[in-house]
C-alpha cells in the first residue's frame, strides 16, 4: 500500500460515532503484536470550505479550507489526491468574501490567485469537527498508523450532523502495517470505506454537489425535435436561474463577476427575446421585452465602471508622460461615482419593479404549452441563426474606410446575436463543429469589441473630466494624465480599425461562411 | 534546506540528545524534519522506537538516493521522518572511500531532498575519519557539545584546525557546552571563561540532568515528555540560537 490515506464512514446514525473509537479498539483485534492507544485529547475546530462562486478552485482540482482551533487560524490548500499543496497561517479569520489578492503572500496566495483570477472567495460550505485520534502501536510501542475519527457537523448550506468519518494514516515507512490495521478496520461492523472528500460530504447533506452552477443557456440540452416553444422557454428559465443566481453576489459587491454574468443573462434573454420572440406563444415577448431593456440599461452604468476600473492599472502603467499618483484624484472620482451607480443598481435590485419581473417571468415561461409540435427547435435554430449570419454579412460589406463608429457598433451587435443564437442553440451542435464554426466570428468580435470599447472609454473620460471640473476636483496635473489616457484610448482604437478588415475578410470567406451556414442545416444536429 | 550535524570527535558528550531534541523542537516548530542516525549504534533510532536497520545496508545508501528514500521512517511525531541507523555503518568509511569524491558523497545524497526537507539533522559517531569529513563538506551548521573540561577543550581546538584545511564550502560552528555539572567548581568556571575567550559560543547550556538520561527509559525526546522541565527548556534555548545561526526562516 502506498503511504497515502484511507478513508471509512460509520454507517447510520451519527450519534452513534460517539463509540466509534470503542468500537473499533475493541472490534478490530490486530494480529501480530500490533495494539491501539489513545492518541490525546480530541481536538476542536470550525471549518469553512472556500471557493469562487464559479467553482474555479474546485473546477482546477483544489480545495482551500480554513481551520480554526485551539492554536490559531490556517488556511489549508489541498489537490486532487488530498495532498496538502500549501498551508498558511492567518492571524485572525480573513472577512469572506475576500479576494486571493487580499491574502498573506505565500506559496498558497501564488497557487490560489492565478485560479481564482477577480472572482473573491467565499465560503461554499461550513462545519464544526471533534478529531479523535487513535494509534495502531507496533511492539515496540511504535506509532505505525493513526486513526483519526472526525465527528463533523454542518452548519452551511444546511445544519446536519455528518456520519463521522475515518482517516488512516500510514505513518512513512510503516504501509505494510497500516495496510493490515486497514484491513482490520473494514472488518469492524458498521464501517465501510469512504467516498469523497468532507466538503463533498457538507454539500451532500444539503443536496448539492462540489462545480453545481446556476443555470446558463449554453449548458441546456435540447432535443432537435422538441417544439421551438418548449426549446425556448428552457432556454430562457436556464437565463432567468443565472440571472436570479447573480442578484445576491451583484447586491452584496462580492465582486465585479455578479454583475458581469447577470448582465450576460439580461442580453441573451433580450436577444433571444428579439430574434425567437415569436416562437413563445401569446404575445409574451412582446410583453417582457421592455421589462428586460429596463433591466439591461439599468446594469450598464455599473458595469462601465467596472471596466473601467478593471482596466485602470493597466491603462496607468501605460503612462509615459504623466505619473501615476497623478491619476490619483481620477481614480477616486470613479471610486465615488461607482460607489454612487452601485446604490441606484441595489435599489433597482431590490425594487417591487424588479421582483415583479422575476415571478411573472417565470410563472409565464412555467405555463408555455406548445400547441403545435412545428416549427422544432432545429428549425427555428435553423432559420434564425441563417437569418442572423445574412444580416451580420450584410452590415460588415457595407463598412468602407470612411464609414462612421456607429456602422462598426450596429455591426458588433449582428455579431453579437448570431454568436447568442449558435451559443444559445449549442446543445442540437457537435461541440468541436460549433467552435469551427464561431473561429472567425470571435476573432472579428474581439477586433469589434476593442475598438468599440475604446470608443466608449474616451467619450466617459471626456464626461469625466467635465464632472471633475465642475466639481473642482481636477488638479491640472490629472487632467493631463487623464489626456494622455484619453490618447492611448484613441492608438488603441485606431489599432483595433485597422485589423478590422482582415478580421471582416475572414469571416467573409467562404470556407468560414459555409461553417457557419452548416449550423442552420436541418440535418446538423 | 539547512542541513544541522551534532559531531565531535570524543563519544558521550551529547551529541545524540542534542540532534534528536532539536530535531524534535524543529519539527514542533512547523519545518519538516528528517534525522539521520549516522551513528552504528543506533541510539536516536532507539529513542523513536524505530528498528536500527536499512535494506541493504549503507552500501546501498551510499549508492543512491533510491534507496535512502525508501529507508526512511516517520517517527511518533508530526513532521520529524528518521533515517534509522544500521550496524553496516562501521563500514561507511570504507564505502565512501569506494565512492566518487566521497568527501562530497554525503551532500550529494541529501541534495535531492530540498524540496521534501527544511531541516536535516546528522547525528555523527564520534571520531575524525572520512564519514566526518563527508558530514563536515554537507553541514550548514555543526553543533559541537563539549563537556566544560580541559580535554573537551582540546578536542575543539582539533576541531577547528581541521577545519581549516577545508577548502571551499566550510560548515559554520555553534560549540555548546553539554553535560554542565553545576556542583563542579572546573566546570563552572570553563564553562564562564572559555565564552569569553573564543568567539561564536552557544549562549545556551545543556546541564547534566537526569531527565535528559531518562530519554531512554521513556524512548522519547526530553522536549516531548517533559516539556516543562529545565532541560527542555536549555534545548529550546539552543535551537533558538542554531536556528537564528543557521539562517532558518518561516
Amino acid at each position: 500500500m502506498a503511504d497515502t490515506s484511507r478513508e471509512f464512514v460509520l454507517d447510520g446514525d451519527a450519534r452513534a460515532g460517539s463509540d466509534v473509537l470503542l468500537a473499533i479498539a475493541g472490534g478490530a483485534s490486530l494480529a501480530g503484536g500490533l495494539s491501539w492507544v489513545n492518541g490525546g485529547p480530541a481536538r476542536a475546530s470550525r471549518r469553512s470550505w472556500l471557493d469562487t462562486f464559479d467553482w474555479r478552485l474546485y473546477r482546477a482540482g483544489l480545495t482551500l479550507e480554513q481551520v480554526s482551533g485551539r492554536h490559531g487560524t490556517e488556511l489549508v490548500l489541498t489537490g486532487r489526491d488530498g495532498g496538502v499543496l500549501a498551508t498558511q497561517r492567518v492571524a485572525a479569520g480573513p472577512a469572506w468574501p475576500s479576494l486571493a489578492g487580499a491574502l498573506p503572500a505565500g506559496p498558497l496566495r501564488e497557487l490560489i490567485e492565478p485560479v481564482a483570477g477577480i472572482r473573491a472567495l467565499c465560503p461554499v460550505a461550513r462545519a464544526t469537527s471533534k478529531v479523535s485520534e487513535l494509534r495502531a502501536l507496533n511492539d515496540d510501542a511504535k506509532t505505525v498508523a493513526r486513526l483519526a475519527v472526525d465527528r463533523m457537523s454542518v452548519t452551511f448550506p444546511a445544519r446536519r450532523p455528518a456520519p463521522p468519518r475515518l482517516t488512516l494514516t500510514p505513518v512513512r515507512g510503516y504501509s505494510g502495517f497500516a495496510d493490515r490495521v486497514s484491513r482490520a478496520i473494514a472488518g469492524v461492523p458498521g464501517i465501510s470505506a469512504g467516498r469523497g472528500s468532507a466538503l463533498d460530504t457538507a454539500l451532500a447533506l444539503a443536496g448539492q454537489h462540489a462545480g453545481d452552477r446556476p443555470g446558463k443557456a449554453a449548458a441546456v440540452q435540447l432535443s432537435p425535435s422538441m417544439p421551438a416553444a418548449a426549446g425556448m422557454a428552457a432556454i430562457l428559465t436556464a437565463l432567468l436561474d443565472s440571472l436570479e443566481a447573480n442578484v445576491p453576489g451583484t447586491i452584496r459587491d462580492i465582486d465585479t463577476e455578479f454583475l458581469h454574468d447577470l448582465r450576460i443573462a439580461v442580453r441573451w434573454t433580450r436577444s433571444a427575446l428579439k430574434l425567437c420572440g415569436r416562437a413563445l406563444p401569446g404575445g409574451l415577448a412582446r410583453e417582457f421585452r421592455p421589462e428586460f431593456r429596463w433591466l439591461g440599461d439599468l446594469t450598464t452604468p455599473s458595469r462601465d465602471l467596472d471596466v473601467y476600473l478593471l482596466d485602470f492599472d493597466g491603462m496607468a502603467a501605460g503612462l509615459v508622460a504623466a505619473t501615476e499618483s497623478e491619476l490619483g484624484p481620477f481614480r477616486e472620482h470613479l471610486d465615488r461615482t461607482r460607489a454612487a451607480e452601485h446604490r441606484t443598481l441595489v435599489r433597482g435590485l431590490r425594487s417591487a419593479r424588479f421582483a415583479r419581473l422575476a415571478a411573472s417571468w417565470r410563472a409565464a415561461l412555467d405555463s408555455v404549452r406548445p400547441a403545435r409540435k412545428r416549427p422544432t427547435v432545429t428549425q427555428l435554430a435553423g432559420t434564425r441563426i441563417s437569418a442572423a449570419q445574412g444580416l451580420a454579412l450584410q452590415a460588415g460589406l457595407l463598412i468602407t474606410p470612411h464609414s462612421p463608429a456607429q456602422s462598426l457598433h450596429d455591426l458588433r451587435k449582428r455579431c453579437k446575436e448570431l454568436r447568442y443564437l449558435v451559443e444559445m442553440f449549442g446543445s442540437l451542435h457537435e461541440p468541436a463543429q460549433r467552435w469551427e464554426a464561431v473561429r472567425e466570428l470571435k476573432a472579428l468580435q474581439d477586433c469589434l469589441g476593442a475598438f468599440q470599447d475604446a470608443e466608449v472609454q474616451r467619450a466617459e473620460i471626456r464626461a469625466f473630466a467635465e464632472q471633475m471640473l465642475a466639481a473642482r476636483s481636477a488638479p491640472a496635473a490629472t487632467l493631463l494624465a487623464m489626456g494622455e489616457i484619453a490618447a492611448g484610448l484613441a492608438r488603441r482604437q485606431a489599432a483595433a480599425r485597422s485589423e478590422f478588415d482582415g478580421r471582416f475578410a475572414a469571416f467573409a470567406s467562404p470556407a468560414s461562411q459555409s461553417r457557419l451556414s452548416a449550423l442552420a442545416e436541418p440535418g446538423a444536429a | 534546506m539547512k542541513i544541522f550535524a551534532t559531531y565531535n570527535i570524543k563519544g558521550g558528550v551529547g551529541k545524540t540528545a542534542t540532534a534528536v531534541n532539536l530535531g524534535y523542537l524543529a519539527a514542533r516548530d512547523g519545518y519538516r524534519v528528517l534525522l539521520w542516525d549516522l551513528d552504528p549504534q543506533g541510539a536516536a533510532s532507539f529513542l523513536f522506537r524505530i528498528k536500527p536497520r536499512v535494506k541493504g545496508g549503507g552500501k546501498a545508501l551510499i549508492r543512491g538516493t533510491k534507496a535512502l528514500d525508501a529507508a526512511i521512517k516517520g517517527t511518533d511525531y508530526d513532521g520529524l521522518d528518521l533515517l534509522p541507523a544500521d550496524f553496516t555503518y562501521r563500514n561507511l568509511d570504507l564505502l565512501l572511500d569506494a565512492a566518487k569524491r566521497p568527501e562530497r558523497r554525503l551532500a550529494s545524497l541529501l541534495a535531492p531532498l530540498k524540496s521534501e526537507y527544511d531541516a536535516v539533522f546528522l547525528d555523527c559517531p564520534p571520531s575524525i575519519s572520512l564519514l566526518s569529513e563527508s558530514v563536515l563538506h554537507a553541514a550548514d551548521l555543526l553543533l559541537v557539545p563539549l563537556i566544560p573540561t580541559t580535554l573537551s577543550v582540546r578536542t575543539l581546538d582539533q576541531l577547528t584546525e581541521f577545519l581549516s584545511g577545508f577548502n571551499g564550502h566550510r560548515p559554520d560552528v555553534l560549540p555548546f557546552f553539554s553535560m554542565i555539572d553545576r556542583r563542579k567548581r572546573l566546570h563552572l568556571q570553563i564553562a564562564a571563561d572559555l565564552p569569553a575567550e573564543r568567539s561564536g559560543f552557544a549562549e545556551a547550556g545543556i546541564g547534566a540532568l537526569s531527565v535528559i538520561e531518562q530519554m531512554s527509559v521513556h524512548r522519547a525526546p526530553v522536549t516531548a515528555f517533559a516539556p516543562r522541565s529545565v532541560a527542555a527548556q536549555q534545548y529550546a534555548a539552543l535551537w533558538a540560537e542554531a536556528r537564528q545561526r543557521a539562517g532558518l526562516t518561516g
